[in-house]
């Protein structure tokens, strides 16, 4: 029997671009994972505090403004900070190539831009589980 | 005979010929090569059919549904002459950095032949927080300008004289703040508020439906919206109060149906909302302007302009007694849809962009923003932004197309589509109407409520979402004619650094320790004094802002005063 996936997908930031996070949480929804969708304007505090409360397997931050390069490091920083490494954590949204580099050495597994399939993400998450 | 029986006779005739050309010459021709899709239809799943004739349009009265430019319904264009007197307005939207930076390209577009201007603030500002809060970490100067107080508007419009250029200002819960600073602006100029021309976003509605940067409840965030229409139509008689905006609510996934109906409703809501304050609905509805996205069906765009014009004039003049032509008249900015760009092949996007601004003037739009090709890879660089700004100029100079009025008027397909999108239209507001026991605008707030719009709107982005992922629609580059080779790359993308930020910060504490402080406070004691009672808040927003206090401090205030709005989050 499969195990149940449990996913967090959270909006970083005040960027209120929530399509993609919509689509991707009813996308994944619907091929079996459990979503959990934090909505918009969360601080990295909130997103570090809904992961320890929710305790998923996924962390899914969409962001478009450009306020990943400081937000994506400063969640993963306090990651480190309450000892959290079994968590997958992913990105999407408008993230330039030059800065997924530096996004995937803080932490974060893989960045999906626009044009990516749901079923890509599906696949990875399952490819790449941390427990 | 009369003309009457004639026409029927003649819709008779090409009933029977379209039947017998059906089952006799296509019926052969799908043996040998059978049509592409099993079912053809638009983006708003209205079914379209292989051919239109008279017969489709067969109930449309031209005087009644059609009329003559500038005249009642408007279908045809909202001016006499159109573009044959002037070309609509040229108004790209931006914002990068600090003001120094967008002023420096402010200066650059209008140099390029820009004939209007569009300013992109940054998010703390369009959510009434200081460069310095801890909510703007990371955002400062990155989706468009940071402004925090006058000094910065001072900076925006630097040497460009206010009495000869119109200012659009994308702003919504803030946007009476930021209407305060541009009046504040012009007075340094020289430039009296009555003579000053423009426009603010001033859409709270469609927050709440789509793009989301709401702060208060819908109920407070409405008496602002009244409070700037009763100031303006008093004191600013040029400056257009709200751009009732579908743009957004098509971003986020909406068909155009959707975007259509969502944006008249709210519109019809203002209205109500300015009637129940006591005003003359002839005193302020001429100055509602509208917003609307330019996307990729080519006719269902044109068609979806076409009806906007149609529908407006009629609910004015029908439903709420307007007796000012101006208030029937639907004037509209168009946006290419920015969610149509493809990252990959990012040069495929001028011809994306083409199309779709080539649509919104064949559907007669008084104002144009072109996308940039590098925008689904970041902000538009100059280079870019010149190439969006010169298609607008090539279709205007070259291509013919702006030289007769309407000039899809009358086609079969195009008149026969203007009336399907007015049906579901009208269909949705029986809808709304029903949710506010007759009133739109309590149907459109118990709708926000209780998610209605965007519960329709994320239903239609899924939809959308699952058709790209089957092919049965296609992006090119992206789910067929996938190029595996190396492609051509923007020569160079902008990038706002972490540093805007802290000069921005820098230069907020400087214009706080340069002011007078106590004149400040009591401005902003003020200000709550008056938004805890009902007397219009504009003037004394206008004392705060010459007084150096920030976008933060007074949104603060009525952070305080009305509290902040939280959604449910739905998907």
């Amino acid at each position: 029997m499969g195990k149940n996936i449990r996913c967090i997908v959270a909006k970083p930031g005040l960027d209120g671009h929530d399509r993609g996070a919509k689509v991707i949480s009813r996308g994944l929804r619907d091929a079996g994972l459990e979503i959990i969708y934090t909505g918009l304007h969360q601080t990295p505090d909130d997103i570090v505090e809904s992961v320890v409360q929710e305790d998923p397997d996924v962390l899914l931050l969409s962001i478009l403004s450009g306020a990943h390069t400081v937000l994506f490091p400063e969640i993963m920083k306090k990651f480190k900070e309450e000892g959290i490494d079994d968590v997958l954590v992913l990105g999407g949204g408008i993230i330039p190539d030059e800065d997924i580099v530096k996004m995937k050495e803080v932490g974060i597994s893989e960045i999906f831009g626009p044009g990516t399939k749901i079923q890509e993400i599906v696949d990875y998450i399952k490819g790449h589980l941390k427990r | 005979m009369t003309s009457t029986e004639k026409n029927r006779e003649n819709f008779e005739i090409i009933k029977k010929e379209k039947e017998r050309w059906t089952d006799e010459i296509v019926k052969k021709s799908l043996e040998k090569v059978p049509e592409r899709k099993r079912v053809f239809k638009n983006l708003s799943n209205i079914k379209i059919n292989s051919l239109y004739t008279p017969e489709d349009i067969k109930d449309l009265n031209y005087i009644k549904d059609l009329g003559f430019p500038g005249e009642y319904p408007y279908t045809r264009a909202a001016q006499p002459t159109s573009y044959r007197a002037r070309f609509w307005t040229m108004r790209q939207f931006a914002g990068l950095g600090n003001a120094k930076e967008t002023n420096k390209r402010f200066k650059y577009l209008i140099a390029n032949g820009q004939t209007g201007l569009s300013v992109a603030f940054h998010l703390p500002t369009i959510y009434g927080y200081e460069s310095s809060s801890p909510m703007s970490a990371g955002e400062v100067g990155k989706e468009g300008v940071a402004i925090d107080s006058l000094a910065d508007m001072e900076q925006l419009f630097d040497g460009i004289d206010l009495s000869k250029i119109s200012t659009s200002m994308t702003i919504n819960a803030p946007a009476s703040i930021l209407l305060c600073m541009y009046l504040a602006v012009g007075e340094k100029q020289g430039v009296p508020m009555n003579k000053l021309t423009g426009t603010i976003q001033n859409d709270i509605l469609k927050e709440y439906q789509a793009q989301k940067s709401y702060i208060f409840p819908p109920e407070p965030s409405m008496r602002l919206i009244v409070d700037t229409i009763e100031f303006c139509t008093k004191n600013v008689p040029k400056w257009n109060t709200i751009s009732i905006s579908g743009y957004h609510i098509r971003e986020a996934g909406s068909t155009a149906v959707q975007e259509l109906a969502f944006t008249l409703a709210n519109g019809l809501a203002y209205v109500e909302a300015g009637i129940e304050r006591g005003l003359n609905i002839d005193d302020f509805a001429p100055r509602l302007s509208h917003f609307f996205n330019a996307h990729n069906n080519f006719f269902e765009e044109i068609a979806k302009y076409r009806a906007a014009r149609r529908i407006w004039a009629k609910h004015l003049r029908e439903d709420y007694g307007a007796k000012d032509p101006k208030s029937w008249r639907l004037r509209f900015h168009t946006q290419t849809a920015g969610v149509s760009l493809t990252a990959k092949e990012p040069y495929n996007n001028i011809i994306r962009v083409t199309l779709q601004a080539l649509a919104a003037v064949l559907g007669g739009t008084q104002s144009l923003h072109s996308n940039s090709f590098d925008e689904a890879l970041a902000l538009p660089s100059e280079d870019a932004v010149r190439i969006a700004l010169r298609t607008q100029q090539i279709i205007a100079e070259e291509s013919g197309v702006a030289d007769v009025i309407d000039p899809l008027g009358g086609s079969y397909y195009v008149e026969a589509l203007t009336n399907k999108m007015e049906e579901e239209c009208e269909n949705y507001f029986t809808k709304i109407k029903e949710m506010g026991k007759g009133s739109i605008l309590k149907g459109s707030i118990i709708g926000v409520k209780n998610n209605f719009y965007q519960r329709e709107i994320a239903n239609a982005s899924y939809q959308f979402q699952r058709e790209l992922e089957a092919k049965e629609q296609i992006q090119v580059g992206v789910n067929k004619y996938k190029f595996e080779g190396k492609t051509i790359e923007p020569p160079e993308l902008i990038k706002i650094s972490d540093e805007v930020s802290n000069e921005q910060i820098e230069s907020l504490n400087n214009v706080k320790a340069q002011r007078d402080e106590a004149l400040a406070q009591k401005s902003l004691e003020k200000i709550k004094e008056i938004a805890q009672g009902t007397e219009n808040l504009i003037p004394y927003i206008l004392t705060a802002v010459k007084a150096y206090c920030s976008v933060g401090e007074i949104i603060d205030v009525f952070r305080k005063v009305f509290e902040v709005y939280r959604e449910e989050s739905i998907f």
